[in-house]
């Protein structure tokens, strides 16, 4: 055992192995349902734009690729559920899954878009596909329901036993089984080879084909799991609430998205439920205050936390813990 | 192992004794959950609405039937549907609110009606303006306008008045499109033609090519619907450069175009637009000249001129007051609504009555020129349409 | 018809030099700096209200407003460089996205907390209103007026950056910024001045654009995929290229709305992806 200078964490080999953090953090919205239970529509609600989040960091922490139309995929997938389910499927598992799929798809083929240029070009891509599929929706107002809204959108019981309720029960419970199901599958990849190779992407793109790693097929890939992700956590915003507003395509909620993530820490795959945790509880808990003020406040701490805490809430705790415990 | 097994009863425990309601409350309030957008874009539309509705309780009193009138605000800072049921929800399920109201935007209010036919809460839209919203709940009522009902008349003065030929400019969204089906639908029921049609995109800051094509074609008049706000005065700006104006184009459109909140900042090239809306702040009759004195008694000036959302707050309240008096305070949402069906009185904008069928309102259209008064700009009335239904439904 | 072709591509000109006007000083700071500024906009936006409150509030004629405007908006770019910009140079893309997106809130914020919400009033003098009648077209005045003025500043923008010598600093250190060090250049002072200059085109941008754009809190925010439309298509390395964007995407987006007007909001979004697609680094971009 060698002895350590204060402040340096021992650097780990990547492993599977579920921390006892981790159990701990899974364990939180198992007991915030019984001790907030007028909270449960919120908690859905932040679950599930935490998957949403998660599946930005697949891309952006993990893959460095800065994306500003994501939502283009959430609302993709919440479209798709809604539309099934409005026009006479009601069973809402298979929803989920064909949402995902013809989210997975359009991933697929903007890829192809993604992987080529600069920041500033894969920006303005992933922001004019997102503009442009709002665009769409709207133009196709008579099955989307534009800006109104798609409505009507009755689910059936989940397994024929459990409706969903005004209490928001239901929709919290399906919500984090979803979630946490998906979230373990994403944890598998993401600490796997694979999920390594994005990192070496990230860091030194120009260098990964010297070990023989083909940057834009990974690049792809995981563009599509990503959007496959997004579209999962649309269906079941869609699903949950009976509604889909054309706002599930905006700009606005992918800026929001990003800045959730970024809160939350990137590339630490639970920076996105952290920030969105955070975010979302805030922004309820701010709003009967003036909401000019809410506006000031997140500019403040994005310049704050680009300018002083590089890595978000995650990165400080990571930060904080490695001067506590330098022999961990 | 010990320790979290008496955290988890603890945890549990408290969750038990956290469930007993605060029922105590709503025996002295009656609370009124408004949900609207407070910040952003659209501000000003929830602005407006609680504007009208304090100034309704600064002149009655925020007591009726022997209990205080409480109003619970909720921000959805824009269109956001499921932020806007998620707060209808925490409304009824744990601030326990008697009423909901406000719903500036369409999609918030669609999205709340499952939840009051679940509840059984009255909720009355104050501004929300798509026809087929009353349907989707009985449990909803409208006091504000629907788009079809101040669209249609606007068509009929032009018809009365000589307009055969109209070309008509709208944005592509769903209330430009409603206005101009509308528009359209009784344009050419009365004998008209429609000249040409152009639907602008929802984020469009230049103008010049749609006025371009009206120019070209050549009509008696452009009926135009348009967002409250830069594209209402991009548009005429874009109307009166280039020479529309001179070569004896009519600008028409519905009131919406020349909001009242916003009419100082379009400035002098509305003059000589006639529109057809429901409620001009110029309206001259008791009950407004009260409501703009209680307007401007309960708010301080950041919050601007008041406008036809600001009228529908006001009569909000007054719904409200009525039901809670018809009732004596005990607000059961079935009673609430057979109340509220058939509810005639006089309104700042004019005599109004919520139709028994439909819940929606029903009220007289008002033909209006933008013109001088007092040295500000003002939509004047000159002629009016009784009684008009929504003929959405 | 030609009568109506050379009018829509007047209107297509006028529009896209407004955009560049207004773009062109983020071209100038992402070529230079390779910072991306989201919030180019919110420098547009103060040199518009700076316009506006002249006007209303201290009766200064138009015109005499916008070299304000450009002076102030180039005061606080200069300002915000030294602060904080200046410590982002080395940042990665990601970070200077999100630090300009929160600089942008809080400018929204400041600005509604001062000026309200609602559109600004704006009213041209009469002798830039109405249209002119030239070989049987009407043409805008303020239209001419516009691209008369960045005509103009094209042409001093060039002259600045070939003829003098602070125009040759910018282009050392945009080229190879540790060399110019090397060769005595203070390249702390050329960001400096650029990004000033940047700013304060964007602010003159912003005071022009006031009749044709409109003035509300959320200025910044609503123009932004314009700017960065431009910037991202026609490249950083040059004035050329934005230019040649701008009117590109100008008479397109125009033409588009007035030939048909049932796609004419997914032009110009669709032109700049197909562009980006075939030229990665913008028209005249550095190729890889």
């Amino acid at each position: 055992m060698t002895t350590e200078a204060a402040g340096t964490a021992r650097p780990r080999l990547p492993n599977d192995r579920w921390r006892a953090l981790e159990v701990a953090f899974w364990l939180l919205p198992v007991i915030a349902f019984f001790v907030f239970p007028s909270y449960r529509v919120l908690g859905s609600q932040i679950l599930i734009t935490g998957l949403f989040a998660v599946s930005l960091d697949l891309i952006l922490g993990y893959a460095g690729i800065v994306s500003l139309g994501h939502a283009a995929f959430f609302g993709i997938g919440a479209y798709t559920a809604g539309l099934l389910a409005v026009h006479g499927w009601h069973e809402p598992l298979s929803g989920l899954v064909a949402a995902t799929v013809v989210a997975s798809v359009a991933g697929y083929l903007v890829s192809f878009l993604v992987v080529r240029g600069g920041d500033l070009t894969r920006l303005m891509v992933t922001l004019g596909i997102g503009l442009m599929l709002w665009e769409a929706a709207n133009k196709a107002h008579a099955i989307t329901g534009g800006v109104d809204g798609l409505s009507g959108v009755t689910i059936a019981k989940i397994l024929g036993v459990w409706g969903f309720d005004i209490g928001g029960r239901t929709a919290y419970i399906y919500a984090l089984v979803v979630v946490f199901v998906v979230f373990v599958v994403l944890r598998r990849l993401v600490h796997s080879p694979f999920g390594l190779s994005l990192r070496g992407i990230r860091e030194g793109g120009k260098r990964m084909p010297a070990i023989g790693a083909p940057v834009a097929t990974r690049l792809r890939a995981i563009f599509t799991v990503a959007a496959a992700v997004a579209g999962l956590a649309g269906a079941l915003l869609a699903q949950t609430t009976q509604f889909v507003g054309i706002d599930t395509l905006g700009f606005p909620r992918s800026a929001d998205l990003l800045i959730m993530l970024v809160l939350g820490g990137t590339g630490r795959l639970y920076g996105g439920l952290v920030g969105a945790a955070i975010f979302m509880i805030a922004q309820d808990y701010l709003s009967g205050i003036d909401p000019v003020y809410w506006q000031f406040w997140i500019g403040f701490f994005l310049v704050v936390i680009v300018l002083f805490a590089h890595g978000g809430i995650l990165g400080g705790l990571e930060t904080l813990r490695a001067r506590w415990r330098p022999s961990s | 192992m010990k320790a979290i097994h008496s955290l988890l009863a603890t945890l549990i425990a408290a969750a038990t004794i956290q469930a007993a309601p605060a029922a105590l409350a709503q025996d002295t309030t009656i609370k009124v959950g408004v949900i609207a957008a407070f910040s952003g874009p659209f501000a000003d539309y929830g602005g407006q609405i609680e504007a009208g509705m304090k100034a309704y309780m600064k002149e009655h009193g925020d007591t009726v039937a022997g209990k205080k009138v409480e109003l619970v605000t909720r921000d959805t800072k824009g269109p956001a549907p499921e932020v806007a049921k998620r707060l209808a929800q925490e409304l009824i399920t744990r601030d326990k609110v008697q009423f909901l109201a406000g719903f500036g935007l369409t999609p918030n209010a669609m999205a709340v009606a499952p939840v009051v036919s679940e509840a059984k809460v009255p909720m009355v839209i104050s501004n929300a303006a798509t026809s087929s919203i009353t349907t989707k709940s009985p449990y909803i009522t409208r006091v504000s306008m629907t788009i079809p009902q101040v669209s249609a008349p606007m068509a009929q003065w032009a018809l009365k008045n000589g307009i055969k030929q109209v070309y008509t400019v709208v944005a592509d969204y769903g209330p430009g499109i409603d206005a101009e089906t509308q528009f359209t639908k009784t344009f050419k029921a009365g004998g008209g033609e429609i000249a040409g049609s152009v639907r602008t995109p929802l984020q469009n800051p230049d103008f010049s090519a749609a006025v371009q094509r009206v120019k070209d074609a050549k009509p008696q008049a452009v009926f135009v619907f348009l967002p409250a706000g830069e594209q209402g005065i991009a548009f005429v700006k874009g109307f009166n450069e280039r020479g529309l104006a001179q070569a004896g184009i009519k600008l028409i459109a519905t009131g919406d175009v020349t909001d009242d909140h916003v009419l100082a900042a379009m400035g002098d090239d509305t003059l000589g637009m006639i529109t057809s809306f429901h409620y001009s702040a110029a309206h001259s009759s008791p009950e407004n000249t009260a409501f703009l004195k209680a307007y401007a008694a309960a708010n301080d000036a950041k919050v601007g001129a008041p406008n036809f959302m600001a009228a529908a707050g006001y009569d909000t309240m007054h719904v409200i007051y009525e039901v809670a008096k018809k009732l004596d305070g005990n607000i059961d949402g079935d009673k609430a609504m057979a109340a509220i069906k058939g509810m005639r009185w006089t309104s700042p904008r004019g005599p109004v009555m919520i139709d028994p069928e439909t819940r929606d309102i029903t009220q007289t259209v008002y033909i209006r020129k933008v013109e001088k008064k007092d040295g500000k700009l003002a939509n004047v009335e000159f002629d009016k349409i009784p009684d008009v239904k929504d003929p959405g439904k | 018809m030609i009568g109506n072709v050379v009018g829509v591509l007047f209107d297509g000109l006028a529009y896209g030099s407004l955009l560049f006007i207004i773009a062109v000083g983020l071209a100038v700071t992402l070529g230079l700096m390779n910072f991306v500024n989201l919030a180019h906009g919110a420098f547009a936006m103060v040199g518009g209200y700076v316009s506006v409150v002249l006007m209303s509030r201290a009766g200064v004629p138009f015109l005499a407003t916008l070299p304000v405007a450009f002076v102030v908006a180039a005061l606080v770019g200069f300002v915000l460089e030294r602060a904080l910009y200046q410590r982002l140079y080395n940042a990665n893309h990601l970070d200077q996205v999100l630090f300009s997106i929160g600089i942008v809130f809080m400018a929204i914020a400041v600005t509604t907390y001062f000026f309200g919400a609602s559109q600004q009033p704006v009213s041209l003098p009469d002798y830039l209103r109405g249209q002119v009648h030239f070989l049987g077209i009407d043409f805008g005045v303020y239209r001419i007026f516009l691209i008369v003025v960045v005509a103009a500043l094209t042409i001093a923008l060039q002259y600045l950056l070939e003829r003098t010598r602070f125009g040759s600093q910018v282009r050392a250190s945009v080229d190879n910024a540790t060399a110019a060090a090397g060769l005595g250049i203070n390249v702390n002072r050329v960001f400096a001045l650029t990004f000033a200059l940047g700013s304060g085109l964007a602010g003159l941008g912003g005071g022009l654009g006031i009749d044709v754009l409109g003035l509300d809190p959320t200025f910044p925010l609503k123009y932004m995929v314009y700017f960065l439309l431009v910037v991202s298509v026609g490249g950083s390395r040059t004035i050329k290229g934005p230019l040649i964007a701008a009117l590109i995407l100008g008479v397109f987006d125009v033409a588009g709305k007035y030939y048909v007007p049932q796609i004419g909001g997914f032009v110009i979004y669709a032109l700049m992806v197909v562009l980006l697609i075939f030229f990665p680094a913008g028209l005249y971009g550095r190729r890889a």
